[in-house]
């Protein structure tokens, strides 16, 4: 039964050239239309609220710092305070120019965390179950990334 | 060198750097990892962590303006998403095990690959009108406006889509790149998704591939608030330049300088590998 209902649909789908019925696709890509623009947005403004904290902690820090020489010659990156989110947090709080310039680049890395969230709340609206289970997917994909290493330490 | 010369010079680099990369499509991180690596001498692990930064704010930025536009299907890139952002976990642990000269015989590689991408012609696909199972399952399919009007299309071969993805997010967290390169392999060529819906879906995707492996390169001091601060700016600045100015540009000529350049590049990357001076 559910067999021969795909084939027809298939048929049916051939002689039209297209994936859906008229009016499921009007309505689906009415609202993934809606989510992406309201997404397009957030990934503006995230960006931009993520420049300005670069650009207040970069002229800090060249201000304080600028003619201090630098050699990036060798990795010293294991010795950084701000490879940790405690790390980072305490030396914005102290005006730190560099620790103000990561804080910035953490909200720039939070932005498309930040979209994907948005989706799943989109998805969920749309009622669309599959794919809220791959946007969480991808969620737990970024969370490991961002707490489960050495990051929160 | 000192702070301040530094910072305006790799500022200037990055500017121009993201300009290119968004006048020809090829981003702006192909040419900063070089840049970093070989005109300013900077570690090749400072180098990808604040070029994939780069990368998080340039695909974000422009993100918002492609999506007015209505070509990008956000079903297609949350599904790749999966494969795209466990493969940049992979690339970004992998970076941390292998030497840097073996990360700049890859970048190399890949340099030369996105090199000839730009420089052949955009051949186009043969259109497959049969409908694909599973495509159809996870609901992939969609339309886009062309100039007559709304346009329908299929996704196919979704297996090797995937797994290709895997290794354009795999490359993308070893390199600190966007890996456009393999993206136009998995969703031109393989899965048959016309060109400017992938282009503009695998921007979307771009952002939160590199997140994946950002928070790796963090927790391993990759990402060095002197050296990111002007790339990103910088970058972010050229390539929103290069998208006002893309609208009445002619490119062609153009990704074929970009095409030498970078093939230019990549020889001197491997080079720079195999003798040990990066």
């Amino acid at each position: 039964m559910k067999l021969s209902e795909g084939r027809k649909s298939v048929k049916a789908m051939n002689s039209f050239g297209t994936g859906k019925s008229a009016k499921s696709m009007l309505s689906s890509a009415w609202n993934d239309q809606r989510l992406e623009v309201i997404i397009g947005n957030l990934l503006r403004a995230g960006v931009l609220l993520s420049a300005s904290v670069v650009v207040i902690g970069g002229i800090i820090y060249v201000a304080r710092h600028g003619s201090a020489i630098v050699d990036y010659r060798n990795f010293q990156g294991k010795l950084s305070p701000l490879r940790t989110f405690t790390g980072i947090f305490h030396g914005t709080l102290q005006l730190s120019g560099r620790a103000i310039i990561q804080f910035g680049l953490l909200l720039l890395i939070a932005t498309p965390v930040a979209r994907v969230i948005f989706s799943a709340i989109g998805f969920v609206w749309e009622r669309d179950y599959l794919y809220v289970a791959f946007t969480l997917a991808v969620l737990a994909v970024l969370c490991y990334s961002l707490f489960g290493g050495s990051l929160h330490g | 060198m000192s702070v301040l010369l530094f910072t305006s010079l790799v500022a200037l680099g990055s500017l121009l750097a993201g300009f290119l990369g968004s006048l020809t499509g090829l981003g702006g991180g192909v040419v900063i990892v070089p840049l970093l690596a070989l005109v300013f001498h900077v570690d090749m692990r400072y180098a990808i962590g604040a070029s994939l930064i780069s990368v998080i704010a340039t695909s974000s930025g422009a993100a918002a303006a492609y999506v007015r536009e209505g070509f990008s299907n956000i079903r297609i890139g949350m599904f790749l998403e999966i494969a795209t952002t466990l493969g940049a976990i992979a690339g970004a642990l992998i970076a941390t095990h292998v030497s840097t000269g073996t990360i700049a015989i890859v970048f190399g590689a890949v340099l030369i690959y996105s090199a000839y991408l730009s420089i052949r012609t955009q051949p186009a696909y043969p259109v497959i009108k049969n409908q694909d199972r599973l495509a159809r399952a996870l609901r992939l399919d969609g339309d886009y406006p062309t100039a007559k009007g709304r346009e329908q299309y299929t996704v196919h071969r979704i297996p090797l889509g995937f797994g290709l993805m895997f290794g354009a997010g795999t490359l993308s967290g070893l390199l600190g790149i966007g890996s456009g390169a393999v993206k136009v392999l998995a969703m031109d060529q393989a899965m048959r998704i016309p060109f400017k819906v992938s282009t503009t879906t695998s921007n979307f995707m771009i952002g939160v591939t590199a997140a994946a492996s950002a928070g790796v390169y963090l927790a391993r001091g990759y990402i060095d608030p002197g050296i990111a601060m002007p790339v990103v700016l910088g970058a972010l600045a050229g390539s929103m330049l290069g998208a006002k100015l893309l609208v009445n540009a002619h490119p062609k000529h153009l990704r074929a300088v970009f095409g030498v350049v970078i093939a230019a590049l990549g020889i001197e990357m491997i080079f720079n590998g195999f003798t040990g001076r990066l």
